[in-house]
């Protein structure tokens, strides 16, 4: 991970946008991935589910029972297909940079696009940003400016900082898990493996913290996914 | 750029164009999945759910049929067998009428028969003692003749009445 990003600057209008086109490709065949993953598994829907049709189905499921646990149905349910293509989006790119990392003219290419703060907060400003723009929807300006003061008015400056502190920690805490997994992969094939021996010995570690990584890539994408539902259950639902 | 790569957004800068280019793919990803693949998926799991619904409303209904069904078989098998039960009955109370009746014509008949045949049997014996009579009258006057007819021995008269009585028996 000790190397730089491919950075390139686009004057557009005056304003200079900085891409790190690692970022810009790896976002594209995540979503690429999704995409062709869920258009091969819906293709051939039948009422007798078969095969990648019934795991899908597990999904929106799973995805509908995390809602649920969150907020009435009446009012989730809208949020169904944010809440699968979240979870889908960050499974995939958090497996992504598990198998390899590309490094070429010494710019890291090919890895998570979730081990990039700049895309984690991304994801989790949007979250929270839909989250107030349904709160304002749903429940009406005032309503939603009352929130702020329950349930005691001198609790604002905490509410406020809440809103800033949900945001950071729902990207930080994604972006942490899979930049660390994907740094410990890097020294574990880039330091060990200096030689036969080293080969041999980082074998083992490598396997073991590759089988970790899946496992707290899946953990992940199902916390990410979980906590925009309860941060949207708490603006939308009018019970506290 | 050597700078520390591992510290938060080091070298890095800020990436307007990423988060824009993120932003517009998720909305994409999102739009494109719910119409091509969510969207589908979802009305499937709609429909077989109304499905199953229905089967199991259908299935219900059946069943109440079938129960009712039932109760009206049994209602009808247990009037059927009353029935039976009746008609039995009356044959039975028929056949006991009968039974009394023909034993009753029958023990008259045997009366009616016993009567007229004691009444032949005295009318018979009537005639049989009005015959012997008239044979018995004829016998003494015919023996009476011979006696006097002839004088004979006391052994010749036993002779004759024994010859006599033969001859009657014979003509008998």
């Amino acid at each position: 991970m000790g190397h730089e990003s491919p950075l390139r600057h686009v004057d557009l209008f005056g304003v200079t946008l900085t891409f790190n086109l690692s970022n810009i490709l790896m976002i594209t065949v995540a979503s690429l991935i999704v995409f062709l993953i869920a258009i091969a598994a819906t293709r051939n829907l039948a009422m007798k589910p078969t095969g990648m049709q019934n795991l899908f189905e597990w999904v929106m499921d799973f995805v509908k029972g995390i809602v649920k646990s969150n907020m009435d149905w009446k009012t989730g349910g809208r949020f169904h297909i944010l809440g699968i293509t979240l979870i889908m989006y960050i499974f995939v790119s958090n497996m992504l940079g598990l198998p390899f990392a590309v490094v070429y003219d010494n710019e890291l290419w090919w890895k998570s696009p979730t081990a990039d703060p700049v895309i984690t907060l991304t994801l989790a400003v949007m979250v929270v940003g839909l989250s107030h723009y349904y709160g304002i929807r749903m429940k009406g300006f005032s309503e939603y400016g009352k929130d702020y003061f329950r349930p005691m008015w001198f609790m604002f400056p905490l509410k406020l900082i809440e809103e800033f502190a949900n945001t950071l920690t729902l990207g930080l805490r994604l972006y942490g898990n899979i930049f660390a997994g994907e740094i410990l992969l890097t020294l574990l094939a880039g330091s060990l493996a200096t030689g036969v021996g080293g080969h041999l010995a980082a074998i083992i570690p490598t396997l073991a913290w590759m089988g970790f990584s899946v496992f707290i890539g899946a953990i992940q994408a199902f916390i990410f996914t979980m906590l925009t539902m309860v941060y949207i259950a708490h603006k939308v639902s009018s019970d506290h | 750029m050597t700078t520390n790569a591992y510290v938060l957004g080091a070298g890095a800068g800020f990436n307007g164009g990423d988060i824009l280019f993120q932003l517009a793919m998720f909305i994409i990803l999102l739009a494109l999945l719910k119409k091509y693949a969510w969207g589908p998926l979802m009305g499937i799991m709609q429909q077989r759910e109304e499905h199953i619904a229905s089967e199991i409303e259908a299935a219900e209904k059946s069943r109440v049929e079938a129960n009712q069904l039932l109760e009206e078989t049994r209602a009808e098998l247990k009037a059927a067998r009353l029935e039976a039960q009746t008609t039995i009955e009356n044959a039975k109370k028929l056949g006991e009428e009968q039974k009394a009746e023909i034993v009753a014509a029958a023990r008259a008949e045997s009366e009616r028969l016993k009567e007229s045949a004691k009444l032949e049997i005295a009318q018979e014996k009537d005639q049989a003692m009005a015959a012997l009579r008239e044979q018995v009258a004829a016998l003494s006057v015919m023996i009476a003749s011979k006696v006097i007819e002839k004088e004979l021995s006391a052994a010749d008269q036993e002779q004759l009445i024994n010859e006599y009585i033969k001859e009657a028996g014979e003509e008998r």
